[in-house]
């Protein structure tokens, strides 16, 4: 199904110096892009560099401050979703907006203009699902389906308006890597029709794998645009971070020490309706080991954190073991005192306050831990503010917090410093035991790079450390042993080395067992 | 033209202290504004209303005898606010604790001793508490929403001290008046200051304010107060427990409403009537915001709305327009306090024109 009217040679959008302008600051600033027809073109940048910036403005979401966009040839002001959709530009976001109630078909006709029977409009949507290899059943609930079906949904949603030029807004961060390969060959089959893809994302190897161009972005400016598959991983990181990124060194792993965190047949049934109940998990670190439990979104991942970390503590006592000893009915403050340190996955209202200074939020998580350091007055327990300030101020600058001010609120920190900093005050303790969830998502390379070097560190150091991660990347390159979890149940734990991504990706999918005996799981 | 809210990048300084002062200035315009719509010459109004119940020592002591409860009860509504417990039931509080510091001087009237007035004052607190502990049970354990539980709690209160002074509690000698009999020397409030009626009733709520402030500012508790208010998962992860921070917030509140429900009842009418407050639970909410929830802002706003009592009284007597004045000029600052508050976190733009960026093809 070729687009009509593909003038092979013309470029199907330019974009000349576009600026955005919030206030004084520059989310985007003269930004200049050309997409080709029939390419699959990438843009690169880190959080904040202002990708979703640019894509909202091509999207007809935010009006441009300055700049032109041109469009086949057309000076064109796009003012609105609907817009840019006329002209033929369709845009898959990284949050679905799907109906979980209703049908893959009513949430395709919702998004529909005119009034188009549910049955042709569904008989539409099977076509285009089989010509493009995105199964997909029009009649199945959006609920009982995975998030990579639904991403198909909003795939095939963008593609019943025949667009030009398709944009994917980190397509892959939710997927398995079958997913995202089966993702990668329906890409190609629309880039041979001459529609264009801009592919919006921050994973080097799939921009390398399947991008023909590439735009970088940092600071809100271009960088860089280069030939993707001309270049090295190293080389493009540069282009985003603007400086090498330090490689993160597992070499030399010291000798494993005794078990220091331990889950035995540790079950948890769902607090709330849209929670995973966790299945007779059994997991041990020892010291000096990084344990990786790797998994898709939302399939246990927060209620394991949360029995492990106390925030919920667990009927069965012998569940969780904390340096040997068992603490599954004791709170997160008795855990802590016995050693142990923890990083929660949502660093605003969670991990931190953000209304808060840096240095309330240091004793938001050590107000116990360190009461004799923090706290004075006897029962009164007045806090010390001279000696949480020093601390702070250590932690910000062992961690490179780079902060506003003094003591600014955790709010005005970036993603990535604001992490630094959650992370640096469970390292200053020097914790015997680290449990971390998500330790870099949603921050720029540099920061990640730095993060996961400390934990790196700080189980070559004699810690144990268990990582909770989507990122395959991280995993591989912090992790010791590899573990993952499906739907409530966690596998068997993989030394790092032996284990490929494929494997992983058949785990994710909730395949454990079938390839090593169905006992395995029970080995303990 | 349109007005746009436009979010600040940080929360206003200038505006988190001048956000009271404007709305009491817009207070005064409108009210201006309903003098004047009323026939009254809104400038003598405002004046006898805001300005002369200042300008006598004998009203300045009315001042301080209104203020005192307003602001204990607000210091105490400031800690369940600020750790996000919608305590709207400090009248029910209030009457409750007169009601459990009162039956020593009316059913134990006999016992004379230096010991009854702060025993009566411990047991107005325990009333008020008690009484607050049922919305904290229902929300602590029952998952009830406590801003309906405690305002429905206020007319149980209410009622059940009227039954009392009409039935049991009825002055025996009191010629079928709905009053208990007047308490007697030992359980009345001593005057502060020679000069006039203030009574310790003031001293306590300084010192509450004083005490509280203290907490907030300077130990782990108040900082576990702000934290469970801001967010209540990060103040899991910090190990405090919100469950516990309800009882103490409701009971901190109860106890500290009790205490002003027993000293205006033994300081200012000493007895019981059907009606002891002038809904002093009610207007320190106002006086909690006005306040900027902070104990020491609590004190100052107390005195304000302290004064639109004695304006309403004197502008009943010498402008002839209703006391209900009064509660319009409460319902003003609370609505512009709570409106100011917006200058906080936002800036205002007006917008002349627009970019009508026209569709593509201009047609539309």
């Amino acid at each position: 199904m070729p687009v009509e009217g593909a003038t092979a040679n013309s470029p199907l959008l330019t974009v000349s110096n576009l600026t955005k302008l919030f206030g004084s600051f520059a989310a985007c600033n003269d930004i200049n892009l050309q997409i080709d027809q029939g390419e699959i073109h990438a843009l690169l940048g880190e959080n904040g560099a202002g990708k979703s910036t640019l894509v909202k403005m091509l999207f007809g979401v935010l009006a441009p401050t300055a700049g032109e966009i041109v469009w086949q040839g057309r000076s064109v002001r796009i003012a609105s979703p609907a817009a840019a959709r006329k002209l033929g530009i369709g845009m898959v976001f990284q949050h679905f907006s799907l109906f979980e109630a209703l049908t893959v078909a009513e949430n395709i006709a919702l998004s529909m203009d005119g009034n188009i029977s549910l049955a042709k409009v569904a008989e539409e949507a099977s076509r285009l699902s089989h010509a493009y290899g995105l199964p997909l059943d029009p009649k199945a609930h959006v609920a009982d389906l995975s998030v990579g079906e639904r991403q198909r949904i909003e795939i095939v949603r963008a593609l019943l308006q025949n667009p030009r030029l398709i944009i994917l807004d980190e397509p892959t961060s939710v997927l398995t890597p079958q997913e995202a390969d089966r993702l990668f060959e329906t890409l190609n089959k629309l880039k041979a029709e001459g529609r264009s893809v801009l592919y919006i994302s921050h994973r080097l190897e799939e921009v390398q794998r399947i991008c023909d161009r590439a735009t970088v972005l940092r600071h809100g400016k271009v960088t860089g645009a280069c030939d993707p598959k001309a270049e090295t991983p190293a080389s493009l990181a540069r282009m985003m971070v603007g400086s090498d990124v330090a490689a993160v060194t597992a070499e030399g792993t010291s000798t494993k020490g005794d078990v220091q965190l331990e889950a035995r047949h540790l079950s948890v049934s769902a607090r709330t309706p849209f929670a995973v109940s966790l299945k007779n998990i059994c997991l041990k670190v020892r010291a000096g080991e990084v344990l990786a439990i790797a998994g898709v979104a939302g399939n246990g991942q927060g209620e394991l954190f949360d029995a492990l970390s106390g925030e919920y503590p667990v009927a069965d006592d012998a569940a969780v073991q904390i340096r040997q000893k068992p603490v599954g009915n004791r709170n997160i403050n008795a855990r802590r005192l016995m050693g142990a340190g923890f990083v929660p996955e949502e660093r605003h209202g969670h991990a931190a306050v953000s209304a808060m200074p840096l240095s309330d939020n240091l004793l938001l998580a050590r107000s116990r831990s360190d009461a004799k350091a923090f706290l004075g007055g006897g029962f009164l327990k007045i806090i010390r503010r001279d000696a949480v300030a020093t601390a702070t101020k250590r932690i910000s600058e062992a961690m490179d917090v780079r902060k506003s001010g003094e003591d600014p609120p955790a709010g005005s920190l970036s993603g990535g410093n604001l992490q630094k900093f959650i992370v640096g005050r469970e390292l200053d303790r020097q914790p015997a035991v680290l449990i971390v969830n998500q330790p870099t998502w949603g921050v720029d390379a540099g920061a990640a790079s730095r993060i996961r070097q400390a934990l790196v560190d700080l189980a070559k150091a004699g810690s144990a450390v268990l990582v909770i991660s989507q990122d395959l990347d991280e995993i591989f390159e912090v992790a010791t042993e590899i573990a993952v979890i499906s739907e409530g149940r966690l596998s068997d734990p993989y030394p790092a080395r032996e284990l490929s991504r494929e494997k992983i990706g058949l785990l994710m999918g909730g395949m454990y067992g079938k390839t090593e005996g169905t006992g395995a799981v029970h080995a303990h | 033209m349109r007005i746009e809210l436009e979010k600040r990048a940080k929360i206003s300084t200038l505006f988190s202290i001048l956000s009271p002062f404007i709305a009491f200035l817009l207070m005064i315009i409108f009210g201006g504004i309903m003098f004047a719509l009323l026939g009254k010459n809104p400038v003598t109004a405002l004046y006898s209303f805001f300005v002369e119940p200042l300008s006598e020592v004998w009203s300045l002591h009315e001042l301080a005898i209104k203020a005192a409860p307003l602001i204990l009860i607000a210091v105490g509504l400031s800690v369940c606010f600020r750790s996000n417990n919608w305590n709207i039931g400090a009248e029910g509080q209030f009457i409750m604790g007169a009601i459990a510091g009162s039956i020593l001087p009316v059913v134990f009237y006999d016992w004379q001793s230096p010991l009854v007035l702060p025993l009566m004052m411990l047991m107005g607190m325990l009333g008020g508490a008690l009484f607050a502990a049922i919305p904290a049970f229902l929300k602590a354990h029952m998952n009830t929403n406590e801003i309906l539980t405690s305002l429905m709690l206020v007319y149980v209160a209410q009622l059940f001290l009227d039954w009392l002074v009409r039935g049991p509690w009825r002055n025996p000698g009191g010629m079928n008046f709905p009053e208990t009999r007047t308490f007697a020397a030992d359980a009345i409030l001593p005057e502060m200051i020679a000069s006039g009626r203030t009574h310790w009733g003031f001293a306590f709520a300084i010192i509450a304010a004083i005490l509280v402030w203290f907490m907030m500012r300077y130990t782990l508790k108040g900082f576990e107060i702000s934290v469970l208010g801001q967010s209540e998962r990060a103040g899991r992860f910090a190990g405090f427990s919100s469950r516990r921070m309800i009882w103490f917030s409701m009971l901190l509140s109860g106890a500290l409403a009790g205490l002003a429900g027993i000293s205006e009842v033994s300081g200012a009418i000493q007895q019981l009537r059907p009606v002891i407050s002038p809904g002093y639970g009610f207007t320190a909410i106002i006086v909690a915001f006005l306040g900027r929830l902070n104990p020491l802002g609590i004190i100052a706003a107390g005195l304000v709305l302290a004064l639109t009592y004695l304006g309403g009284e004197a502008a009943q007597l010498s402008l002839g327009v209703s006391d209900k004045v009064t509660r319009v000029f409460q319902g003003l600052l609370l609505f512009f306090v709570l409106s100011c508050d917006t200058l906080i976190h936002y800036r205002i733009r007006l917008v002349w024109y627009r970019f009508t960026a026209s569709d593509l093809d201009g047609s539309r």
